[in-house]
């Protein structure tokens, strides 16, 4: 048993550091959102979602489309997600341009969702909304706090930071990809642990989207 | 793109069902929202909505972790070193959220100025949202209102 030559689970170990950094970054999300939670269940009121997230690019000022625009950020990251799990499958086939082609399709949705949340938090802004101040009122009436604007731009933000370095990280998985550097490997498991990464920054934005803007 | 059934799960089949079912599920999440804006609150109704979603949120996760992430199809034993210390946050979660409604409901007792807070309603500025850059403030208690004198 320790004569070594086996790899424990029977998986790479880059592939399980990554899972075990994923449990870290799940911890940090976790205790973000959870302090939201708190902070929110130890107030009165909080602002309604839907009067504040109604809007969307090129609309009309007074516009009233709550969900709209942020389901379709949440549909761009999903599909971003299956381009990836493809580039992964097409790794394991050792198809470089499969690879290649899901990769750039991956890299184009995170680019859009940034795009997407980088127009959210300018529209947001202009309305008065940012750190330590929040234009809002209550869903019921009453005077708002700041803790709604902090913790949105915090979470969001920190969210849109991982998506941001996944997308660079799927940049150099493309450069190398198209350096044969895989091909010369004989595999592509980068791909795959980069895949991981990716998917759980899709994985978190299901759990902060649910959080800010459906319940 | 032949073979892709021989890898140990993952198939084209596979992913196109889960993309489905992950959409499938999305939908529905944005529905219930949609529906829920019209109950009121601190309703019985808005409530069992909102754990729905959350239900439904967690099914999601599933999904992503299982088969896009590749974890179901992995060693037994790897996968409990995942999902355990995961269980973690199911104390996590409920701790906390018990604390801080623990907190509003002694605030509430104790803190009058803090109860009082919740019962005055802000006046509505002309035009939907309150002037930008400024934290709406709240309006005048109705007994304290100072009469302005007229000449």
């Amino acid at each position: 048993m320790w004569g070594g030559g086996k790899s424990p689970f029977n998986v790479e170990y880059g592939k399980l550091m990554m899972w075990y950094f994923l449990m870290s970054d799940a911890f940090t999300f976790g205790a973000f959102l959870i302090s939201y939670g708190t902070i929110r269940f130890s107030t009165n009121g909080w602002p309604d979602p839907n009067e504040v997230f109604r809007s969307y690019p090129f609309a009309s000022e007074g516009v009233h489309a709550p969900l709209v625009f942020v389901s379709i950020m949440t549909f761009i990251l999903i599909i971003s997600s299956v381009t990836m799990v493809l580039a992964v499958k097409a790794g394991h086939e050792m198809d470089k341009k499969g690879v290649v082609r899901n990769l750039i399709l991956t890299i184009l949705g995170g680019l859009a969702f940034l795009s997407c949340q980088a127009w959210e938090w300018n529209h947001l802004f202009h309305e008065g909304a940012w750190w330590g101040r929040n234009p809002f009122i209550n869903h019921d009436g009453t005077a708002s706090s700041t803790n709604f604007t902090n913790f949105f731009f915090t979470i969001t933000g920190f969210h849109g930071f991982h998506v941001f370095s996944g997308v660079i990280i799927n940049i150099v998985m493309l450069t190398m990809t198209l350096m044969d550097k895989f091909e010369k490997r004989g595999h592509y498991l980068m791909i795959e642990k980069a895949g991981l990464y990716w998917h759980f920054v899709d994985l978190v934005w299901v759990f902060v989207f649910t959080c800010f803007y459906l319940i | 793109m032949a073979h892709s059934e021989e890898h140990s799960g993952g198939g084209t089949k596979e992913i196109l069902r889960v993309t489905l079912i992950l959409t499938v599920l999305t939908i529905i999440e944005l529905a219930l929202g949609f529906w829920m804006m019209g109950m009121p609150l601190e309703s019985t109704s808005r409530l069992a909505t909102k754990i729905t979603i959350i239900v439904l949120m967690l099914a999601k996760a599933f999904y992503i972790v299982g088969y896009f992430m590749h974890l179901k199809h992995e060693i037994r034993n790897m996968i409990m070193t995942i999902v355990v210390p995961l269980a973690l946050f199911i104390w996590f979660i409920t701790a906390f959220l018990y604390d801080g409604n623990s907190f509003r409901h002694l605030r509430n007792t104790y803190d009058p100025h803090f109860k009082e807070q919740a019962t005055i309603k802000v006046e509505k500025k002309e035009g939907e949202h309150a002037a930008e850059g400024k934290e709406a403030r709240p309006a005048e208690k109705k007994g304290a209102a100072v009469e302005q004198p007229k000449h």
